[in-house]
């Protein structure tokens, strides 16, 4: 489903140019669930942001679904990123003034549902993570953890084939935490791919293959 | 994105900063009312001028001679000629001259126009009361005057003058009529003025000589052809010297001035336009930081899938809803503002619906136009750099 083959990411700061990936070829399959892990300043967020279509490599080739997307136009990406995949964000990234309800229509405004079907649509997945009674508050009235899980409901807003989650638990307590973790492995196991980006061997370890990444370069995959 | 929606994102991100939008808003809100408010000004102004000369007689040609050498005016026999003249349909001959008026204890400085029965109907200027001066006044050289309104409201206040004997630089004349009210025009006040008989007045001034003369044509779409045939006689008399006489067209007259007042309907209404502008420029402003502000918002939005129509829609259709609402109440201001100067100032002001339809269309125009370019910033943000933003 996901084929990168030798990218590479050079960040052009000024005249310091920096290599956040030096060549990182990588396969994933439909259905698979995958953490790559690193320490911070690895590359992995670049190689999220990479296959979250958020920005496009500097060389190397990307196929999403057997397509070539290196020469993709912005709104091209954009069409990717809201109907092919979901984000779940270490900061949630929620609109604070939008309320609950509101933030989970947001993918489907953007694919132009009409209003009635939406405000069914994001009803039914606030109430998947029970949530149902919240749906006019906004996110500064919401627990770290109400809050993920109100992330969670907009990235499956869109019935995305692939879930991409940066850091999750980071600004979670264990108990939230294991909550995210837990539905991350059901919507797995109904046949969503998750791709799950973390530093902690702990959050890898719900995963079924971990890719380990170092100095833009991955280290080391193995299956759990 | 759905239109509906996109204005609810604004009109919510608006109610987020009241005091930011509202102040941003004055500067729409009072070039919008300042258009209005000047302009309606200069049109009640323009109005109440078209429509003094309007009441002057659009058919009307006024001439006075300054004579050359010892030929200094014109006589009674050359008026008759005149009047026999094709499409003249009457002729009103005046002297005048400086007289100082006094009744009991009250004086008053007054010009005096000494004119005969013709006068009333050619200048367009009845009595309000009490009778007109008839043929018959002007054959016996009667004593009697007529009162511009002014001048019977300084002598005798309320009271009724008709009857009354004033003085007129000494001598007795029996007041038979008063003149309506007329205000001013370009030849003077003619409120401040009394008409005698013209005979009377030859005799009182020591001139038989006339050098003011009103002619009425028969309609207003010969004037031009009477003005001509006019000036022909006049040039014969006067030895073809052009500058022994002069001819004043009132329809003329009446274009330019409309000429000049709509050039001070421009002006004033572009000098209120520029602060309009400035008004947009404050949009701009806070557009642009606005769009630095929510950058991380742009970057969520993009992440999920918003396009960059999308984000060029929502900061656009903002800076829109900001400047039409600050443009709304400016149409309201200024419906306000100048139905007060009307009623504090007695300003005659009018409000024409295409001013209100442009100045708010305009004040729409502004907002989007200033609008532009903090959208496009907003919508070329890479989503990457925007979600990275703190």
């Amino acid at each position: 489903m996901i084929k990168i083959v030798d990218v590479t990411k050079t960040y052009n700061t000024g005249k310091v140019k920096f290599q956040a990936l030096k060549g990182v070829s990588l396969d994933i399959e439909k259905g698979e669930f995958v953490a790559i892990i690193g320490p911070s300043g690895s590359g992995k967020s670049t190689l999220m942001n990479i296959i979250g279509c958020l920005d496009l490599p500097t060389t190397g080739k990307y196929y999403f679904e057997d397509k070539e997307i290196n020469n993709y136009r912005e709104n091209q990406l954009a069409d990717i990123r809201n109907k092919k995949i979901g984000f779940i964000f270490q900061k949630f990234n929620l609109l604070s003034n939008l309320n609950t309800l509101e933030n989970v229509e947001l993918p489907l405004i953007y694919r132009g549902m009409d209003e009635k079907q939406r405000k069914e649509k994001a009803l039914k997945l606030l109430q998947n993570v029970g949530l149902s009674n919240h749906l006019n508050h906004t996110p500064s009235e919401l627990s770290g953890g109400q809050q993920q899980r109100v992330a969670i409901a907009r990235a499956l807003a869109g019935e995305p084939q692939i879930i991409l989650a940066d850091e999750p638990t980071g600004n979670l307590d264990t108990k939230s935490g294991k909550e995210v973790l837990s539905i991350l492995k059901e919507l797995n196991r109904k046949g969503t791919t998750i791709i799950l980006i973390t530093h902690d061997m702990e959050v890898a370890e719900s995963a079924k293959r971990i890719v380990t990444i170092r100095d833009g370069l991955i280290l080391e995959e193995r299956v759990v | 994105m759905d239109f509906k929606m996109a204005i609810k994102v604004a009109l919510k991100n608006i109610r987020t900063n009241k005091m930011r939008t509202f102040l941003t808003m004055l500067g729409i809100i009072i070039g919008v009312s300042a258009v209005i408010i000047l302009v309606s000004v200069a049109q009640g102004t323009t109005e109440n001028i078209t429509k003094r000369i309007e009441s002057l007689g659009t058919n009307l040609l006024s001439i006075s001679i300054r004579g050359r050498g010892t030929e200094d005016s014109i006589s009674m026999e050359e008026i008759e000629k005149l009047k026999n003249k094709k499409g003249i349909d009457s002729v009103a001959p005046v002297v005048n001259g400086n007289v100082t008026v006094k009744y009991e204890t009250e004086t008053m400085d007054v010009t005096l126009e000494g004119v005969d029965q013709n006068y009333s109907n050619v200048r367009n200027h009845h009595s309000e009361y009490g009778r007109a001066i008839n043929p018959i006044d002007v054959e016996y050289r009667q004593k009697i005057v007529l009162l511009g309104s002014e001048v019977k409201n300084e002598l005798f206040g309320d009271a009724n003058p008709i009857g009354e004997k004033i003085q007129i630089n000494g001598n007795d004349f029996k007041v038979v009529g008063v003149l309506e009210e007329k205000g001013s025009s370009l030849g003077g006040n003619n409120d401040e003025k009394i008409l005698i008989p013209i005979s009377t007045a030859q005799r009182f001034l020591r001139t038989t000589g006339i050098r003011n003369i009103y002619i009425q044509a028969t309609s207003a779409d010969i004037v031009e052809d009477v003005q001509v045939e006019v000036e022909n006689f006049l040039l014969k008399k006067f030895n073809n010297d052009e500058d022994a006489y002069r001819v004043f067209n009132q329809a003329e007259m009446l274009s330019t001035m409309g000429e000049v007042t709509n050039n001070m309907t421009m002006m004033l209404g572009g000098i209120a336009a520029i602060s309009l502008l400035v008004g947009g420029i404050g949009i701009m402003n806070i557009m642009l930081v606005s769009v630095t502000e929510r950058t991380r918002e742009i970057g969520i939005r993009k992440a999920i899938g918003a396009k960059r129509k999308d984000i060029l829609i929502q900061f656009l259709l903002e800076s829109a809803v900001i400047s039409g609402l600050g443009g709304l109440i400016g149409v309201l201001l200024g419906i306000g503002g100048s139905d007060l100067i009307t009623r504090f100032f007695s300003l005659n002001t009018k409000i024409s619906p295409f001013i209100l339809i442009i100045s708010y269309s305009f004040s729409i125009i502004v907002g989007m136009f200033f609008g532009i370019y903090p959208a496009s910033k907003a919508s070329k943000l890479k989503p990457v750099d925007a979600l990275r933003f703190e």
